[in-house]
């Protein structure tokens, strides 16, 4: 069964989605990258779907799900690159995602999450 | 029948039509001359006379086409000329009296063929009249349609007001297709220009009612879902007041009264600050090479 390859860059995850999703593979998708989370104590997920022209209500779903399920797993999530047709499809099902973080590209969105980490690194040294 | 006439007696009848064209209270001198009256009735005339000919009563067959064509030419050029629906048809209705008068003058004496003539006149002038009537609501209704993208066209414009921060004046009524060009237009220039930041400004949206709210929120949701904040500005006082009473919920989208404010904080998230510059301002303008070398000294 095909599977979408999840990269490690240090202290975050990569995931490059190439091929159009569909349900079984957003789901093996959950598995892996939770899985991923865990073993490799990742601080950050960074999710590109540049290439992805189609979405529907559960690959949308799927998505927010990623980001809570790495939020408890205390990593950041952040979505790169979507195109225009699939904002506006997204928005049109009611799934404006409020719980993940957007950026337009992979080098903002390494950014965005290399800064809440540095944040994230300062709270935590100022409470304890 | 119809056609021996036509063939017999056309520069009469002509003649006759001609004379009920300018006698008549829809002739307007201002919007079509004379000549052009003329040659438009010469031409249709003529044109009849061949259809007819061909034996067929099918307006809409080939034997038709050269008809059709020369009506066509009509409605399209009285459309723009601005004649009224009525005034186009009548056209072709008030060729009936001329040829009814020859028709009686024929058939004086035989009401049976006066009441035959008169009855296959009627009816293929009748079709060709609503026919007219029906290209020139065509022709109407193109001109509408496109004035009414180029409106749209016209009316959403994406301006670069720095680097990374993008501007949408709104101006006009928010519908829902004017809503999905706007969206469109500016998640498309969200991903050209690589924008982090775009400003809707409504000053020039006139109300807003909860389903132009909910167009904003949509547009806004979109923009963020692609990686950009969004900043509406330009709220006056009237329309907070609305926003509140019909309980709209705007979230946590960042509002401003005018677009200065929002480009203020536009500045302000991309690190950029506007500054006053020391010195007295200068009196003149100078030329920009002067200028730089004055500043270097």
């Amino acid at each position: 069964m095909e599977r979408i390859p999840i990269l490690k860059m240090g202290d975050y995850l990569l995931v490059t989605i190439q091929v159009d999703m569909h349900d079984r593979l957003a789901m093996a998708l959950q598995d892996d990258l939770t899985g991923r989370i865990v073993s490799a104590r990742s601080k950050g997920v960074l999710i590109d779907i540049s290439a992805l022209e189609i979405v529907d209500s559960f690959i949308g779903r799927m998505l927010g799900d990623i980001a809570a399920m790495s939020r408890v797993l205390d990593a950041e999530t952040v979505v790169v690159g979507m195109r225009p047709a699939v904002a506006i499809t997204l928005v049109e099902l009611g799934l404006s995602l409020s719980g993940v973080r957007t950026a337009l590209n992979v080098e903002r969105g390494m950014e965005l999450l290399r800064r809440r980490i540095v944040d994230q690194a300062r709270t935590d040294g100022s409470t304890a | 029948m119809l056609i021996d006439l036509l063939e017999s007696d056309e520069p009469a009848i002509l003649q006759r039509w001609m004379e009920h064209h300018l006698s008549a209270g829809s002739y307007r001198p201002d919007r079509i001359s004379r000549a052009e009256l003329q040659e438009h009735s010469t031409q249709f005339l003529s044109a009849l006379r061949r259809a007819l000919a061909s034996g067929t009563a099918d307006i809409y067959g080939a034997d038709w086409a050269a008809v059709r064509h020369v009506l066509d030419a009509l409605s399209a050029s009285r459309a723009e000329q601005g004649f009224s629906p009525s005034e186009t048809a009548m056209f072709v209705f008030s060729l009936k009296e001329p040829l009814f008068e020859r028709l009686r003058r024929q058939h004086a004496n035989d009401a049976a063929k006066l009441a035959d003539g008169a009855w296959e006149m009627n009816g293929i002038l009748d079709k060709l009249g609503l026919y007219t009537a029906e290209v020139f609501q065509r022709g109407r209704d193109a001109i509408i349609s496109r004035q009414q993208q180029e409106v749209l066209e016209l009316s959403t414009p994406v301006v670069t007001l720095w680097d990374g921060i993008l501007a949408l004046p709104l101006i006009g009524t928010l519908d829902s297709a004017r809503t999905q060009v706007v969206m469109e237009t500016l998640l498309q220039r969200i991903v050209d220009s690589g924008a982090a930041i775009a400003i809707i400004d409504i000053t020039g949206v006139p109300t807003v009612d909860t389903l132009t709210a909910q167009h904003l929120l949509k547009t806004v949701a979109a923009a963020r879902l692609m990686g950009a904040d969004c900043i509406i500005s330009g709220i006056r006082p009237q329309i907070a007041q609305t926003i509140v009473h019909l309980g709209v919920e705007l979230g946590s989208v960042v509002t401003k009264a005018t677009l200065a404010d929002a480009f203020r904080i536009a500045l302000q998230r991309t690190g950029l600050a506007v500054q006053k510059q020391h010195g007295p301002p200068r009196k003149k303008l100078v030329e920009p090479d002067t200028a730089s070398e004055g500043n270097e000294a």
